[in-house]
Parts: structure tokens; sequence; C-alpha cells
């Protein structure tokens, strides 16, 4: 009816057990490039897992997860030999964790967390990479000033917007978001919200982001997942599954949303 | 332009099932059919809880219907809104089908002028143009020039309510869905609105809408579509 062309991740039959623990049982979805995923779900339910498991940081147990690479046409995540698959993290993804100080070197300047990636992908003109450092800093509302200072001297919501920098500055195609706003005051979620907004629909970058905050995915997702137990419960159009949500877990979530 | 059928919605029927209420079964309509051509407001007629919203939240495909299929002319296209796959529902949404209800969804930190220019940004429009156009809508629609550069957070429901109503009308979509945009508005503003509403039915869009005031409704529907009676009203 519409030809969407190949899908950027193509997941199939995913499953992650702990043992004889459930993480996540026979996921399976697309995502099409540009395209911002949300996960939902209570805390258990398995999206970190999920998310671990897709950007290579876990293995599952069983399952396909086949990415289409920029020069090398599709490849199989799970398989794919450490080395590959940490190039591909450099210059295809991003990953983008709740806590920034896994994300982030906390020792080295600001400016370096994000001219590292710069390198990473072949800068090696000093005075281009700070420049570009200076100007990510503008982006994400960080002042230039700053740009020598460790990010172990920022607040928390400097330091996941540094992180998010870092990320982005290569523009990669895919960016992997644990709960991108927990931990943050509400005032600097929205801001942080904002600005993720802006910048995935500018770079046009697919996204799965986790999160257990409806309003969040409501906001930045094209597509919702629900997970409970391990499983897809339900999937969709955001607004969609939001407004008119049929799966029983989806319907409790739904309506247990304090709305001030 | 044409005159061309744009929406056709057969045999639609809508059921909420409540899980956590018992399981509870809400018949809203069932056997509906819809047509509706270029150029032609349609209103949706029938008491409160006959469905009117929910019909049109369907054709929106913000609700899913338990059966039927509602299609839409997509770029000379035909798509079945119930069975088609996300992304093909937001590039409809995108330049063929806008919805205007009365209440915005604010995003904090969003100033007007980019909350109402919005669309036109996501297709490709330049930046300028678009809000150019923004600033167009916002005068017709007598929201002050100085919270132009504010987010809408603070506004009054008047106001935030013109501003969605400026952001439904900023791009020329050829079906515009409106649930109740003229709702509590003074009489100056509801001219205002009325008035695009015209405009977008005489360069040829499909309209369906919802409107209270019967006033409105003589003004602007080239047809009524009752809401055939549930048998569980």
């Amino acid at each position: 009816m519409m030809d969407l062309g190949p899908p950027l991740l193509s997941v199939q039959g995913m499953t992650k057990f702990y043992g004889r623990l459930v993480g996540c049982r026979d996921v399976g979805f697309d995502l099409w490039p540009g395209e911002v995923l949300c996960v939902v779900g209570e805390s258990g339910s398995g999206k970190t897992t999920l998310l671990n498991c897709l950007n290579g940081g876990l293995e599952p147990t069983s399952g396909s997860i086949k990415y289409e690479t920029r020069h090398e046409g599709t490849v199989e995540i799970t398989t794919l030999s450490e080395a590959k698959r940490r190039f591909l993290s450099r210059t295809d993804w991003g990953i983008v964790y709740q806590n920034p100080r896994d994300g982030l070197r906390m020792r080295v300047s600001a400016g370096a967390n994000i001219g590292e990636r710069l390198m990473a992908v072949g800068a090696r003109h000093y005075g281009n990479i700070r420049s570009e450092a200076a100007t990510w800093l503008r982006n994400i509302e960080i002042d230039e000033d700053r740009i020598d200072d460790p990010p172990s001297t920022f607040s928390g919501g400097m330091q996941q917007r540094l992180q998010i920098a870092r990320n982005l500055v290569t523009k990669p195609r895919l960016v992997f978001m644990d709960e991108p706003t927990g931990g943050l005051d509400v005032s600097v979620q929205a801001r942080l919200l904002d600005l993720l907004r802006g910048l995935v629909t500018e770079l046009d970058i697919a996204a799965i982001i986790v999160t257990h905050d409806l309003a969040v995915a409501r906001l930045l997702g094209h597509r919702l997942m629900v997970m409970q137990g391990g499983r897809v419960v339900e999937s969709g159009l955001t607004d969609q599954v939001l407004d008119d949500p049929h799966h029983p877990h989806t319907q409790l979530l739904v309506s247990a949303i304090l709305t001030p | 332009m044409s005159r061309e059928k744009m929406i056709e919605a057969a045999d639609l029927a809508k059921t909420f099932r409540l899980h956590n209420q018992g399981g509870i079964e809400l018949p809203v309509f069932n056997g509906i059919e819809l047509r509706v051509q270029g150029g032609e407001c349609v209103v949706l007629f029938g008491p409160s809880g006959s469905g009117k919203s929910t019909l049109l939240r369907s054709i929106y495909g913000n609700y899913k219907p338990t059966a039927g299929s509602i299609k839409i002319r997509h770029e000379g296209k035909w798509i079945d809104i119930v069975t088609a796959p996300p992304q093909a529902i937001l590039r409809v949404r995108k330049t063929t089908m806008g919805y205007v209800s009365q209440f915005l969804r604010v995003i904090p930190r969003v100033p007007t002028l980019d909350v109402v220019s919005e669309p036109l940004r996501a297709i490709g429009v330049e930046a300028e143009e678009a809000k150019d156009k923004a600033r167009d809508l916002l005068t017709r629609l007598n929201v002050p020039e100085h919270l132009w550069h504010v987010a809408p957070a603070t506004f009054s429901g008047g106001e935030q309510q013109r501003v969605n109503i400026a952001r439904g009308f900023i791009f020329d979509y050829p079906i515009l869905l409106l649930d109740e945009p003229t709702a509590s508005l003074d009489e100056e503003n509801q001219e205002a609105v009325l008035g695009l509403i015209f405009e977008a039915r005489d360069r040829g869009a499909a309209l369906v809408g919802i409107f209270h005031d019967p006033g409105v409704r003589k003004a602007i529907g080239s047809r009524h579509f009752e809401m055939p009676y549930s048998e569980v009203a």
C-alpha cells in the first residue's frame, strides 16, 4: 500500500533468560529510519533487558536482530564479532544511559567528551573538533565557558544533556536511550525533552527509548510498545495505544496516570 | 479543485471493552456508512454519547474501530486507516488529514510561533516561511503579538484553543476533521474560525465536523450526517 523501504532494524523472536528467569520473551518488531519507538512498562517488565540485547550489551538467549548498515548491507547483531559491534556502536549508534556517569568520562573535560566521539569517526583537526564541541554545548544550552570543565562539576541535568550531545555529535542513525529523563527534576526534564524532540527530528535519527513515563512516550514516540512480564502485550501508533488501549495491562497503565 | 471522494467509511463499528472494570462492553456505533467528497462539509449530528467524537477520532486513526473500513484518499491512492501500519497513518496525517480540536496539547517550553508552524516545518517548509504563515493565522485569530514568543502553557483556555486552531489550519490539508473548534469562543473569534473553515471548503477540502451551536451548524454544513441510533443508548 505504501513503500516504506527496508527497515533499519528488524527483530524477531528475541528471548533472553537469566538462568530460569525470563528477561524478555519472543519480542519482534521492525524499526524504520527516522522512527522513534518508545518502550513502556513497569519496572521488571523487561524493557531494559530488551534495550541491552538490541544494542549488543547483552547476548540474547535466542532470536535474531538484523541491522541495515550504511555500507555493508544487513548484519546479524547477535553473531557479529565484538570488534565489528564496537565499530558499529561508535559510528552508527548512540547509547544514552539512565545514569550519565555510565555514558560519560567523568574526569576528562566536557569538550573532550564530545570531541572523543568525533575522533573515533576520523576527525583530526583540533580547531574543528573544539569548535564543533562548542557548538554542541550551545545546542544543549550549556555555557561555552564550561568546555574545559569535567562533567563531575556539572549538575545531573547538565550531565544528561552532555551525554546526549556526546552521542549525537557524530549523527548516528540509531540511538538507544534508557530512561533519559529518569532522576531529573520536572523542570529539567521538560528542557531535556524539548531538546531531544528537536534534535531527533532535525537529524532524522531513529531511536528506541525506554521509559516508564507515558507522557514522555507521547511527546517523543511515533510508535509505542507496552511490555509486561517480558512480553510485548500491545504496540502501535503512540496516540492510538494511549487513547484507545486494548490490552488489560495497557488500560491499567493508562488509567493509573495522575494528571496534575 | 477536484470534487473527488476523499473519505469512505463502510460498515464501521466501535465497541470499547473495559478489562479492568469487569470486562464490560460499551458499544458506541455499528454499521456506519459515511462518504465525504472534496468541497463539502459534513456535520455529524446526534445527541451527546451517540459517538460523534469517536467516529471523528476513528477516521484520524486515534481510535481503532472494532470492524469495518475507513478509506482515505492519500496522494491519489486509497489507504484503509483501520488496517494501515502506524508509519502509513503518520504520513497520511502529515500531508492529507488534519485534526482540529478545542484542546491544545501543550509542550513545555515550545513558543507559540513554533507550536503553530510545526506542521509546515515537518514537511520541509523553511522556518521563516512557516513562521510568516503562523503570524498571519495568529493575527486572524486575534492572538496578541506579545504572546507569540511565549510557550502557551500559561495562556487562557480561549487563547490556547485559538493557538491550536491556527496550528490545525497552517497547512492546506485535503481533509480536515473538526471537533468543536468554535466551542466557547466569542462572536468575533467564532467568525474568524468560520472564515477559515469556509476557505478550506472553497479550496476543495473535504471537511467533517462536530458543532454544537445550531447557528454554526446551519452556516457550515453542506450536509448533515445523522449518527445511527445505538440499540443500547
